[in-house]
């Protein structure tokens, strides 16, 4: 039988300054990254038009650049895409027609020499309105998903606290996963979008698992004169194979999608690979170490009162 | 096996039988969406408010006629804003003969009024408002079907989104320019006569009469390219509009070898005011306009009886044949705007899904490796259990009529690995119990039951995330949400139930269990 973990009995909570530390560098490096470098959405969000082309050979972005340059469209984004013959032009929104836009790009390009011929696989535009609709749905997708997970936990486990650290965890996993996308200069698309929310469900996920456990041991034997930090840290190594191997089992499929799901989802896999590491570590040291600190500092308090009223 | 067990292998086995029933065959069940094989996506917003400001613009000129019937003279009867017709009478001792006229109009309610100086508003009511936009859209899907049927596409998507949006797929389209000329075009056709009496350059110059506007009759040189414009100026009434319309086809242009043109046939009604127009009008000029152009403005010779009338125009065989379609569609009722486009070309489709496919059967793949080498037996259950889930979840996706997109292949593999965390969490729960000095039976026990509350809560959570996804997300993030939602509904199904089904059947049928191979 292979084990991973027979009988862990890691200190986990016991270490959570060391993990309090860790996540707030990454939180800074993250913030820090989309302060200083920002976050370039994807035509979807802010409206404009989006043509991947094929050439017959492969051609350089100077080539493709100074056929585009002809036609005057404005900032225009060159990138190569999956391979060498194939390429993605975006452009910001202009008053033409999208129609008129390929027309004139078809032509400007067949017109440049030595870029051969070519075929438009992909257009995509994305009207001012459309756009705006979309950053909005994206806005309340995140706040619903967040809020819809915060009433199920306090729901089910009768835990205001619960749920907020579990909350506290998955905006931490949201953090570090946009602050990655912008230090690897990807765009926010809608599929980065949908990563992002399988990640919100995939942390509360490993959260709930640990504390299902601590309400299943609770008024258990062998929980008997345990503090609630000891109590916490029992259910986060009994629990601990179960997250590893799904974390495990889950990076796998992201991996693979990552190497082999081609350019169109690249981005999606990237977030899903990195959430699941991220969203592992703050099932241990996010939700169950926030909860822990919350609940002494409310115990101390009300010991500090009670002591207060014994003196007067 | 007792008898609980067979109802519930029986479950089993009448699951994977719908499932197959409708997965048969494979090629015609699963739509396959846009990005997989290639076609249109278009968001059209119906610019509504267009519409209504017709209505009003046509109750105003309805009300000015009726007030001149009535003998009352009008100074001015004029459309002002969206939905407010102003009127001006000459003098204010006909008050009261206008106010009568005025009630006919039942979708307005005077607004302002000053009696003294003959002066009142009519507005039109809230819900005349709210329900004319209502038709706009409901019409304009309705004009968009028919032309789309015509023109002949296998399993178009045409709906209506929201208050004044229209989403339509197109699957499978070659042409998608010509797509988008057929969809988006108004085909507003009308007959208006030539103003003789006004000339061009003074119109030009900007002296137009009020009852006059200038139009353009547009010409493409074939070989140049080059475009030339010419003016016309014609009266601003109406005759007749396409709406009575009852053919159009097309036809060799036998003036012009080589073009083509639409004869159109009008219904009884527009063929008597037709009839009626060209006697009142012989020796002057028709114009006909599509869309705000002039095509032709022949001269009327004499009455014509028959309700027939030819629009030429230089046109190619395709440009005439689209023409005629939008001609017997009908007009849309309010010009639409292309708000989103997608269009994906058929190799790039076909290049996603051999990409798609490899990483999924790659990411089965992996993790089926996995479960047998972690957990030998019990890992092999839980990969028929992972198959039966892939099953029904493509079945459902069947069933439902649900599109398979490239976010939504992601999905499934998302699934795949959901799905093997249920398993997990049973697995180690047996092992836990195993190493806690249980028996098999009572592990196995213990374990599914245990680990019930978990896994409801984890798949809830997953599921309301997928839930919200799918009512906020568009398009591709829908196709995401709906095969994991199904996915991990399926997991239930398959990942517990039919797992402990196995789990049953191997161990607690035999009197004596040794061990577990987990």
């Amino acid at each position: 039988m292979i084990e991973l973990f027979r009988t862990p009995r890691y200190n986990f909570i016991g270490k959570r300054r060391w993990a309090y530390l860790l996540s707030a560098v990454l939180m800074v490096v993250g913030l820090g990254t989309l302060a200083v470098r920002g976050l370039r959405y994807d035509i979807d969000f802010t409206g404009g038009t989006l043509v991947q082309v094929r050439f017959e050979r492969s051609p350089s972005v100077a080539t493709i650049r100074a056929g585009l340059a002809r036609i005057q469209l404005g900032e225009s984004i060159i990138q190569e895409f999956g391979d060498d013959r194939e390429y993605i032009i975006r452009l910001p929104l202009t008053t033409a027609s999208p129609e008129e836009l390929t027309k004139r790009i078809t032509g400007a390009l067949t017109q440049e020499a030595g870029l051969g011929k070519l075929e438009i696989r992909r257009i995509e535009f994305v009207g001012p309105q459309v756009g705006r609709d979309l950053q909005l749905q994206a806005i309340y997708a995140v706040l619903f998903g967040l809020g819809g997970i915060l009433l199920y936990v306090a729901w089910a486990f009768k835990s205001l606290k619960g749920g907020v650290a579990a909350i506290a965890a998955v905006f931490h996993d949201m953090v570090i996963c946009v602050g990655a996308l912008s230090l690897t200069g990807r765009e926010f698309s809608l599929p980065v979008l949908a990563a992002l929310l399988t990640i919100i469900g995939y942390s509360v996920n490993d959260t709930i698992v640990a504390y299902d456990r601590l309400r299943e041991n609770r008024g258990k034997y062998s929980q008997r004169g345990k503090t609630f930090a000891e109590q916490m840290n029992d259910a986060i190594n009994q629990t601990l194979s179960r997250t590893v191997l799904t974390a495990l089992t889950t990076f796998l499929s992201a991996a693979i999608l990552l190497a082999f799901g081609g350019k169109v989802l690249e981005d999606f896999a990237f977030i899903l690979a990195i959430g699941v590491v991220t969203g592992t570590y703050s099932t241990i040291y996010m939700a169950g170490a926030i909860i822990v600190d919350w609940t002494q500092s409310v115990e101390s308090r009300i010991a500090r009162r009670k002591k207060a009223v014994a003196k007067a | 096996m007792p008898r609980r067990l067979w109802q519930r292998a029986g479950l089993v086995v009448l699951a994977l039988a719908l499932s197959i029933w409708y997965l048969y065959p494979l090629r015609e069940t699963i739509n396959l969406g846009l990005d997989l094989q290639g076609g249109i996506h278009l968001m059209l917003g119906v610019e509504v408010d267009k519409y209504v400001g017709g209505q009003t613009e046509r109750a105003a000129e309805d009300l000015k006629n009726g007030l001149e019937r009535k003998g009352v003279a009008v100074k001015r009867v004029a459309r002002e804003g969206l939905s407010t017709v102003a009127v001006e009478l000459a003098s204010a001792t006909n008050w009261n003969d206008a106010l009568t006229v005025a009630a006919e109009l039942a979708s307005f309610e005077v607004g302002q009024r000053d009696d003294k100086a003959g002066r009142f508003t009519l507005v039109m009511r809230e819900r005349q408002v709210a329900q004319l936009r209502d038709d706009a859209v409901r019409q304009a899907v309705e004009t968009i079907r028919n032309r789309v049927d015509q023109f002949g596409v296998a399993e178009p998507t045409i709906v209506r989104q929201g208050d004044n949006r229209i989403l339509i797929q197109l699957p499978g389209v070659q042409d998608p320019d010509r797509a988008k000329a057929l969809i988006g075009k108004t085909a507003l056709l009308e007959f208006k006569l030539l103003d003789e009496r006004t000339p061009v350059e003074q119109a030009l110059a900007g002296r137009v009469p009020e009852t006059s506007e200038v139009v353009y009759q547009r010409r493409v040189d074939k070989e140049t390219k080059a475009e030339r414009r010419q003016p016309y100026v014609v009266q601003k009434r109406t005759l007749l509009t396409g709406a009575e319309l009852t053919r159009a086809e097309v036809q060799a242009d036998p003036n012009s070898p080589g073009n083509w043109q639409v004869a159109i046939e009008f219904t009884a009604t527009g063929a008597r005011v037709f009839g009626d127009v060209t006697e009142q009008n012989v020796a002057r000029h028709l114009a006909i306009i599509l869309d705000g152009n002039l095509y032709s403005a022949p001269r009327i010779n004499e009455r014509i009886p028959g309700g027939r009338a030819v629009i030429t125009g230089q046109f190619t065989v395709e440009e005439a044949r689209d023409l005629a379609i939008v001609l017997r569609a009908g007009a849309l009722p309010a010009p639409v705007a292309i708000l989103e486009e997608r269009t994906v070309g058929p190799s790039l489709g076909a290049d996603s899904i051999r990409q798609g496919m490899l990483a999924i059967l790659g990411s089965g793949a992996v993790v089926f490796v996995f479960m047998l080498l972690y957990y030998r037996l019990s890992g092999l259950i839980a990969d028929v259990a992972l198959t039966l889930n892939l099953v029904i979840l493509l079945a459902c996706m069947a069933a439902f009529g649900a599109t398979l997109t490239l976010p939504g292949i992601a999905g499934i593999a998302l699934t795949i690995g959901m799905a093997v965390d249920t398993n997990v969490l049973i697995f180690e729960r047996i092992r836990e119990e195993l190493r806690l000095g249980k028996t098999p039976r009572a592990a196995i026990d213990a374990g599914f039951h245990r680990a019930f509350r978990t896994i409801i809560d984890t798949h809830l959570t997953v599921m309301v995330t997928a839930a919200i996804l799918y009512n906020f997300g568009t398009g591709p993030v829908k196709g995401f949400a709906v095969s994991l939602f199904i996915g991990l509904a399926a997991s239930l199904f398959t990942a517990y139930f039919f797992t402990r089904l196995l789990f049953d059947v191997l161990y607690m049928g035999r009197r004596k269990v040794q061990a577990v191979s987990i």
